[in-house]
């Protein structure tokens, strides 16, 4: 079944990238942690709870992730993340659907 | 740590009334016989109310899951000074010291970003290669074949060090700010605490905002640099602060830097010591040093809870909280339960998903400084590698009186020559 299944590309800091093929409906935070994919922490396993599974969202992939609603506790988490951007998502709070095939999403110099 | 606790402390946590378990006594902590009444919690009444304690009515919250719930719900259990703040205990209303670690967004919010750039990644990486050298001239400079405290010796000299470093304070008095850290702990009621009454520890946190205060004043006519007063002297949010939130921020800083990781050094070694097995493994292989530093911040659990007061009436596994209660989350326990962590009893350095532990908290007052404590540990762990394959405890250590910090404070250790 795995010809169906979207497809992430996670790029690391140091610019090294893995495709990696997400079940529907999985977060993109699993998607890496299930590939072992370095440079996502996700330390509280996707409580939305941490920060550590912070990512940046290709500027291309904006529009279909959309940024986190303000005062959400996304946003807010990530107001405390180091090194937070306008393209700054957490990943656990990506679910990964038909929409999201070929996403990409960077990672930050390191989790905090 | 997990001692083969004697039968009578078992039967004890097992045959008393359940609704007469307190688990606020900071007894339980100080002769570290709190593990069965946890279990018999975990097991019978997760969430529970105890009617009566020194501190008044509290619910405490037990299981990793119910924890985490409360933790993320910052808009319902708050941290508010004004309410009680996060203690078991309340700090006395007239001498109550807010910082923002005793608020809710958005003044925890703004106050807590001035800070957290010094302890975020960029500068972390600046600072690894100066903590190295010093972890190593401290562990150079350790006697052989001698029994010596090490938490005096290592401990707390380590970590004052990276706490004159994160205050630029000057340097021959950094154990100055040491001192301030135990009394900003203290528990008034115990023999061996610093301070003997609320009204001598609030004296003496007066001095520490007068003496900080001053390098905080010169620091404000400086162009800013990255040292907490100066930040704090610079920052929109925290340069006109009121005395007592100055004297609340800096306790909290200073007991933030340093005092949780000056214990999780210390029972590291400890639980190698308790686990020779996996004092062998990591002989066997420095490379687990990064997944055992998390899992020695998870046994030790450094904090031993967090209060909240519910702004509402809610709920958590099953049970009715009102509007007003104090609802007190045991990292100790989160830590131990079987339900969120395997075979959370034993000390295990290369178990899977080491990270996934309650000891930093969650949410919005996760501790900002995890990274620079994992860092510190991580160089001591390599450090120590280098240099002494073993290090033998000699003896039992003594513990802090307290029902909120898990601390360590006396451990004599040998290094065979």
């Amino acid at each position: 079944m795995s010809a169906d299944m979207p497809k992430i590309t996670y790029i690391e800091y140091g610019g090294r990238e893995h495709r990696v093929e997400v079940p529907l409906g999985r977060s993109v935070m699993r998607g890496a942690v299930e590939n072992n994919v370095p440079g996502i922490d996700a330390d509280c396993g996707g409580e939305c709870a941490c920060a550590t599974c912070h990512v940046y969202v290709d500027e291309g992939w904006l529009g279909v992730t959309g940024t986190p609603t303000p005062g959400s506790q996304e946003a807010s988490m990530l107001s405390f993340a180091a090194l937070g951007q306008p393209n700054s998502r957490l990943s656990c709070q990506l679910k990964v659907s038909e929409a999201l095939d070929g996403l990409i999403v960077r990672m930050p110099e390191g989790q905090h | 740590m997990s001692p083969p606790l004697d039968n009578a402390v078992h039967t004890k946590a097992d045959s008393i009334p359940l609704d007469s378990i307190d688990v606020s006594d900071p007894r339980l902590y100080q002769d570290d016989v709190w593990y069965p009444y946890f279990a018999r919690l975990r097991h019978e009444d997760p969430v529970h109310y105890c009617r009566a304690s020194l501190y008044g009515p509290y619910w405490s919250v037990t299981k990793y899951k119910d924890i985490m719930q409360v933790e993320v719900n910052h808009q319902v259990y708050s941290s508010a000074s004004e309410l009680g703040g996060i203690a078991v205990e309340d700090q006395p209303k007239d001498m109550d010291r807010p910082s923002f670690i005793r608020m809710d967004p958005p003044r925890h919010d703004e106050q807590r970003m001035v800070v957290s750039p010094v302890v975020a990644p960029g500068n972390l990486a600046n600072m690894e290669g100066l903590i190295r050298e010093r972890t190593g001239r401290v562990l150079d400079g350790l006697p052989r074949n001698e029994t010596f405290d090490w938490v005096d010796r290592v401990s707390v000299e380590l970590t004052t060090m990276m706490l004159a470093t994160l205050f630029d304070y000057p340097w021959d008095d950094r154990r100055q700010l040491t001192y301030w850290s135990d009394v900003a702990i203290a528990n008034v009621r115990s023999p061996e605490s610093p301070v003997h009454s609320e009204e001598e520890k609030f004296a003496e946190l007066t001095k520490m905002a007068e003496a900080l205060g001053k390098l905080f004043q010169e620091r404000a006519q400086l162009p800013p640099k990255f040292d907490l007063l100066s930040m704090l002297a610079h920052g929109e949010a925290t340069r006109n602060m009121p005395f007592r939130e100055f004297m609340g921020t800096l306790s909290l800083l200073i007991v933030g830097g340093n005092d949780t990781t000056r214990n999780s050094m210390t029972g590291g070694l400890m639980a190698l010591n308790e686990y020779p097995g996996e004092y062998q493994k990591l002989r066997d292989d420095p490379t687990l040093i990064p997944g055992m530093v998390s899992e020695i911040i998870r046994y030790v659990t450094p904090v031993i809870h967090m209060r909240r007061t519910a702004k509402e009436d809610s709920e958590i596994g099953g049970k009715t909280i009102k509007k007003g209660d104090k609802v007190v989350m045991w990292y100790v326990s989160g830590n131990r339960d079987p339900e969120a962590i395997d075979d959370p009893d034993n000390f295990i350095i290369d178990r899977p998903r080491p990270r996934q532990h309650l000891s930093f908290g969650f949410g919005i007052h996760r501790c900002v400084g995890n990274r620079l404590a994992e860092l510190q540990l991580r160089i001591l762990w390599e450090e120590i590698m280098q240099r002494y394959p073993v290090i033998e405890v000699m003896g039992p250590a003594t513990r802090t009186y307290s029902n909120f910090i898990h601390g360590i404070r006396s451990l004599p250790v040998r290094i065979p020559a």
